[in-house]
């Protein structure tokens, strides 16, 4: 009779037993076999025995003094918790009766007597197995709690992260932004910024990268440094895509990318202009008329192409006051009911069309996107700007942190953009990063910006490209002044814009003078000026602007030439 | 098999097993086997004591292959209150013929 089955392993094996005969013949069999023999000759003692020593294993005799066999094994069962000790009651029991109470006893399997050396030694293995596998999966599981914790905290912490980034700009402090978006979302790829220019325009970007989770997250950093940096120092939407652009395409891989709407809204100029590269419509909601003009995707998303071969064209569309832009995400146009049926553009104009508060719109379109689905969705994002008037000029103060012990106070210089310059440059934001090393200026950074851009646009549109201001009239015309914009400007290849900057001390503080030239026809300035200011109108608003917003104004040179003063008292 | 009083077979197994404990082995079941059947007696009018000890009693005689012994004992755990006086009486006697025997084997052991 062989009785040296191979061992996998020494266990500690527990042999509770009352009969002395049986518990010796026992333990030298178990023993013989390679494994450490514990004894008990009662159910009590094993129970003690078992708490002390944490055997691996268990034989249990079922009939015993004190505390019989099923007993010790529903304490024992117990005292192991989720692992597994394997348990065999030693039986000479046959009444299947008495059996299944020695399973319901905790039980894992049963020896009959009299023993048979071989057949303990293929059950001790099989249990030993059993037990290892459940050990494994016990493991295995802890590991994956701990992953799972350990990877919701890194999700917990780049959100917090995130929130911060995301929402550094005015996206929860304007009052005339009202947005969805998921908890969740930016782990779905999606973002959403706002921030005001210098000149008190805003600028939105609602973003949605491929992917999903962290990979689709980390995108959202540098776009959103890129953004608001950029909407801070006074750059205008082409300037900041193209940007965008390129640092997306240089840092990630081949296959990610971000669709994107990034849009200016200008109360100033009554204009919203937008670029959407890849995303859902939005749309221009007219309130008076009730019209909405989509806000297609003409481009292909941030990140796809090169410098050389990106598009930075943008659209502009005439917005009055109370007017709303809607954005969306792609989450709400393809959230599908149970027969994988898209919810799509064709219900959104229904719910658009049902809506009767304009303020409940985003409540309107939740619950048809829950009734249609029969739940909701945590990956979708909606932002809904109006235009509202008289947002204040921002001074820029907070980007600066400089003593002011060494700024400049005696200097002039000059500049001439030409038309190769003019086509692809906007010299705006650097001649305000120029303007604002004069410490007095800087309480008027956003007048002094929205002045300059003022001049500036006129000197190029009305002076250079030859347009007339009186084009933007109505909707249409808006519209085909900036077609005719874009095309003059692909076309220039003659003409300049000229900036001359002069500052001088005075016994106050100081005086700045920017005088800005054109190569254009020129106007005649007293008819111009005669016409009253309407403020409501697509056009006019520019002049009157400048006039209120700087200390002195006068033209020249048959409206060629402008000229305009800041004054400012030196610093207590 | 129901005469077998000792089963040889079974008991070369279990000297393969026990090798050198084997004489130990069979003095402990001698030992304990007089303590059982000293307690038999003691629990004549306990039909619950009987049964538990005659259950006990049937598994260490079945595993060294006292082959009668266990049988008498597995009755006497089945028997009715009428039948138990005579089991245990046949049990007693069994018993003195098993240990005899074992006796016997255990100076078969010491001698070679």
């Amino acid at each position: 009779m062989s009785v040296q089955a191979p061992v996998l392993e020494a266990l500690t094996i527990l042999i509770a037993e009352d009969s002395a005969a049986d518990l010796l013949l026992l333990s030298t069999i178990v023993r013989r076999q390679g494994h450490q023999v514990l004894t008990a000759t009662n159910g009590a003692e094993a129970v003690e025995v078992f708490t002390r020593e944490r055997p691996h294993l268990v034989l249990m005799d079922a009939l015993m003094p004190v505390m019989d066999g099923f007993e010790a094994a529903r304490r024992i069962k117990q005292l192991a918790g989720e692992a597994l000790v394997p348990l065999i009651f030693l039986t000479s029991l046959r009444e299947s009766e008495a059996l299944a109470q020695c399973l319901d006893a905790g039980g894992d399997d049963f020896l009959a007597k009299p023993y048979n050396p071989v057949i303990l030694a293929a059950k001790i293995n099989a249990m030993d197995r059993l037990r290892r596998l459940q050990a494994t999966v016990l493991q295995q599981r802890d590991l994956i709690a701990k992953h799972h914790e350990y990877l919701l905290h890194e999700q917990r912490v780049a959100k917090a992260v995130f929130d911060k980034v995301a929402h550094s700009g005015c996206i929860n402090a304007a009052p005339n932004i009202r947005y969805l978006q998921s908890p969740y979302a930016l782990f779905n790829g999606d973002l959403l910024l706002a921030a005001y220019t210098p000149s008190g325009d805003m600028h939105v970007l609602l973003g949605d990268f491929t992917g999903h989770g962290l990979p689709a997250a980390v995108g959202a950093m540098p776009l959103a440094e890129v953004f608001y940096g950029m909407t801070a120092k006074g750059y205008g939407l082409a300037q900041t895509l193209r940007e965008m652009n390129a640092k997306l395409k240089r840092i990630l891989p081949a296959d990610m990318f971000c669709c994107a709407t990034l849009l200016c809204l200008s109360t100033q100029r009554r204009a919203v202009e937008v670029w959407n590269g890849g995303m859902p419509e939005g749309y221009v909601h007219e309130v008076a008329t009730g019209k909405r003009t989509p806000l297609m995707s003409r481009h292909l998303p941030l990140g796809v192409l090169s410098a050389e071969q990106f598009d930075d064209r943008t659209e502009v569309w005439p917005v009055a006051l109370g007017d709303r832009v809607f954005l969306l995400s792609d989450g709400v146009l393809d959230t599908a009911d149970a027969n994988e049926q898209l919810f799509g553009a064709e219900r959104l104009l229904q719910v658009f069309a049902a809506n009767r508060e304009p303020d409940r719109l985003f409540e309107d379109i939740e619950q048809a996107l829950a009734a249609f689905r029969g739940q909701v969705r945590d990956d979708i994002s909606m932002v809904e700007i109006t235009l509202q008037a008289g947002q204040s000029l921002r001074a820029t103060g907070p980007l600066y942190a400089d003593s002011g012990q060494s700024c400049p106070l005696d200097w002039s210089v000059s500049f001439e953009f030409r038309a190769d310059t003019l086509k692809r440059y906007d010299p705006l934001p650097y001649l305000l990063q120029l303007l604002l090393e004069i410490h007095g200026l800087r309480e008027q950074s956003g007048a002094l910006y929205s002045v300059m851009a003022e001049l500036y646009s006129n000197a190029l549109e009305h002076g250079v490209l030859g347009l007339d201001s009186r084009l933007k009239r109505d909707a249409e015309g808006f519209a085909q002044y900036y077609r005719l914009r874009n095309e003059r400007l692909t076309h220039l290849d003659t003409g300049f814009v000229r900036v001359h900057v002069q500052v001088v001390p005075t016994d106050t503080g100081g005086t700045l003078s920017l005088r800005v030239e054109d190569s254009g026809q020129g106007f005649d300035v007293e008819r111009v000026l005669a016409r009253p200011p309407d403020i409501d109108r697509l056009s006019g608003r520019g002049l009157s602007l400048v006039r209120q917003l700087s200390s002195a104004v006068g033209w020249s040179d048959g409206g060629r030439s402008v000229c305009v003063e800041f004054c400012w008292k030196a610093l207590a | 098999m129901i005469d077998v009083h000792m089963d040889p077979q079974v008991l070369a197994g279990l000297q393969e097993v026990m090798e050198g404990e084997y004489p130990r082995l069979l003095d402990t079941f001698l030992h304990d086997s007089e303590e059982r059947v000293k307690a038999l007696r003691t629990a004549r009018g306990d039909t619950q004591a009987l049964r538990q000890i005659a259950h006990s009693f049937k598994g260490s005689s079945g595993n060294l292959g006292a082959v009668r012994l266990a049988l008498l004992c597995q009755r006497l755990e089945m028997a009715s209150a009428g039948d138990i006086g005579g089991l245990v009486d046949q049990i007693d006697r069994e018993f003195a013929v098993v240990r005899a025997m074992y006796e016997g084997e255990l100076r078969r052991v010491f001698v070679g």
